[in-house]
């Protein structure tokens, strides 16, 4: 039998690091053979841009695996831990910071592969704005980081906080809802902004003198994408700070858990929405920048509609946290 | 620790609520968000007709939009009504 403490708590530490790279591998190796495809055909097109190419791809690569490299610094972290507690509550905590970061992983990942490979692919057809094409690559897929970011600080949180003498039940509920929720809602907010900047490279490449305001649009849409992923991350918080009061009732601690279940999962379809969005609405400005005006404020519209069942999620959430 | 029926039935329902509305929200938000990526296409095409779009748009979401509502009153159904 499983009696002593700090035998679970290695058990959740290993579990943990092995969903954290696994689960956390998925997207980097998807974005980066995305980028490495696009890159292929590019360089069908125009033999004699290898080296741009090349390089471009690289690059791209190098942004999109970044996501991988935090799973892989928390998983070996949670390997190499010497957990300074041995309590069942820190078992719980280990957990969730694995699935944190191995679900937060996922959506940046294949994101951030989206612009490198359409700036691939642009070079080709675009030889002479090789740094404009680089530059957006760049912005486009620093920002599809973001929701990996918040999973890694949800994660770290988790791994090092002091939390004290708080309850074990429920609390061990609200560390794996916390790690849940930041780690699935990121899922979406990295695809939808990997939608965006490919979107916009893809158009610059095809209209070059675009480029002011397709970037600019390309962050409006990439900003609300993220929206989800910040509701996932506020939902951590409120799960990892607030003190539950001590209780055996099972009740309170699958409140929690479901708190965390909602608000992940409810966090995927709003943020891929929202890209799919500003990917529809970059597309075109960059074709038809005269009615940029008219299809940013439609963007807007419609992102806020899609977003609409990410915070009937929240209020879920809430509601499971609070009021039952 | 002795978990009691009522209890058991209350954590089945919380951790259902939770599941409810996180599954049943991801369909709507792609399914949305689809409708309006294909939105600024059409405007970007036809900008002239970006009223009749957007108010198609809007028409289509809120039809989309329908399975997270049945989502959200399943949830507040398991959470204060059973």
């Amino acid at each position: 039998m499983l009696s002593d403490a700090s035998t679970i708590v290695q058990l959740a530490s290993y579990g943990g690091a092995g969903l954290c790279i696994g689960l956390g591998a998925i997207g980097a190796a998807l974005g980066e053979g995305y980028t490495a495809g696009l890159a292929n055909e590019g360089l069908s097109q125009k033999p004699e841009q290898s080296g741009d190419i090349l390089k471009n791809m690289l690059v791209g690569q190098a942004v999109a695996e970044s996501a991988a490299i935090f799973a892989l610094v928390i998983a070996i972290l949670l390997l190499f831990l010497d957990a300074p507690t041995t309590s069942l509550l820190k078992a719980a905590a280990l957990l969730g910071a694995g699935l944190s970061m191995g679900f937060g992983a996922i959506g940046s990942g294949i994101g951030s592969g989206f612009p490198g490979g359409e700036a691939c692919l642009g070079m080709a057809r675009q030889p002479a704005i090789i740094g404009k094409l680089t530059t957006n690559m760049l912005i486009g897929s620093a920002v599809c980081q973001t929701p990996a970011i918040f999973s890694m600080v949800v994660a770290l949180m988790l791994m090092f906080m002091d939390f004290g003498n708080l309850p074990l039940s429920p609390t061990w509920a609200a560390f794996l809802g916390a790690g849940i929720s930041t780690g699935l809602a990121a899922i979406g907010s990295g695809l939808g902004g990997g939608m965006a900047a490919g979107a916009s490279c893809g158009g610059i490449a095809r209209n070059p003198d675009t480029f002011g305001q397709v970037t600019t649009t390309m962050l409006v849409g990439q900003a609300v994408s993220q929206t989800p992923s910040i509701f996932g991350l506020l939902i951590s918080f409120v799960l990892m700070f607030k003190a539950f009061p001590e209780t055996v009732a099972l009740s309170a601690s699958m409140a929690l858990l479901g708190a965390g279940i909602s608000m992940g999962f409810g966090g995927i379809g709003p943020g891929i929405g929202n890209g799919l969005t500003a990917e529809g609405a970059v597309k075109w400005v960059a074709r038809n920048i005269d009615a940029a005006g008219s299809l940013t404020r439609t963007m807007l519209v419609g992102q806020a509609v899609s977003q609409s069942t990410a915070i009937y999620a929240m209020v879920v959430s809430l509601v499971l946290i609070f009021v039952v | 620790m002795a978990i009691e029926g009522v209890d058991l039935i209350k954590a089945a329902a919380f951790l259902g609520a939770g599941i409810a509305m996180g599954l049943g929200a991801i369909g709507p938000g792609v399914g949305e968000g689809f409708v309006g990526g294909k939105a600024c296409e059409a405007i970007g095409r036809k900008p002239e007709e970006a009223g009749l779009l957007t108010r198609t748009m809007l028409v289509g979401q809120a039809v989309s939009e329908s399975t997270g509502i049945y989502s959200l009153v399943v949830a507040l159904l398991l959470l204060f009504v059973v």
